[in-house]
């Protein structure tokens, strides 16, 4: 079992550095790469896949967002804050509705919001 | 006016990271250059910001729900930083019209490999 547990190690960093290959290049969250990785490698249901998502984001943007206020001063702080108030509202709702669909209803809206990323990108 | 729609953008923004497990940056980078009025790089910087809050009420309630690894998720968030010095270094090797054009076609591709296994999974 050692080394199915670090394939599972290694795959996790591949997702990680993926994620952040794709921030870098792109600037869209790294959600995009982890949570169709995480259903695809790992076989996780779509709200375990989405939930750890979070969690991760949690840590990537924090990294990020200490990087750009701390060295370059370009977060505003409160405005980002005010901002959050609605952002809060939305996010309760979406987890709470998320828990009353079909897992693969999540896969569904996820594979449209890959769909209009690839038109915004397309479309110059 | 510009407040309010900055406000349903953060809110539709949210529900967004709740439903599918994103930031929701794809729609709080507009709301604060738009709406706002913030230049480009303050609006993705402080977007940074909205999106931690914002993950951070989403995971703890996810983990309420039983649907969040922390050891997964803290392996991912760590190693993610030694990505973002990849990406950024590709971005300024590669032209940025070929860039868009391959994430296009691998967000499709990943796209359609989901709605298959949703679809087998409803069979």
């Amino acid at each position: 079992m050692a080394v199915d547990s670090r394939d599972h190690t290694l795959k996790l960093a591949a997702i990680g550095t993926l994620a952040g290959i794709f921030s870098g290049l792109f600037g869209v969250g790294g959600g995009t790469v982890i949570v169709p990785l995480l259903i695809f490698w790992f076989g996780y249901g779509e709200r375990l896949a989405t939930g750890t998502s979070l969690g991760a984001i949690v840590l990537i943007g924090l990294l990020g967002a200490l990087a750009q206020g701390g060295l370059y001063g370009n977060v505003h702080v409160a405005t980002g804050l005010l901002l959050s108030i609605p952002a809060v509202a939305g996010v309760l709702a979406g987890t709470a509705i998320q828990q009353r669909i079909p897992q693969r209803t999540v896969s569904l809206l996820f594979a449209g919001l890959l769909v209009a990323i690839a038109i915004e990108l397309i479309v110059p | 006016m510009d407040e309010v729609l900055a406000a349903l953008f953060a809110l539709a923004g949210g529900l967004a990271g709740g439903l599918v497990g994103v930031g929701g940056g794809v729609l709080f980078v507009p709301a604060l250059t738009i709406f706002l009025g913030l230049s480009q790089v303050e609006g993705e910087s402080t977007s940074l910001l909205t999106i931690v809050v914002v993950a951070l009420v989403g995971a703890w309630r996810q983990n309420a729900y039983g649907n969040l690894n922390v050891r997964d998720a803290l392996v991912i968030g760590v190693l993610s930083p030694l990505g973002v010095l990849v990406g950024v270094v590709v971005a300024n090797e590669v032209s940025q019209r070929a860039l868009e054009l391959s994430f296009a076609a691998l967000a499709l591709y990943v796209a359609y490999g989901l709605v298959r296994r949703a679809l087998a999974a409803e069979a």
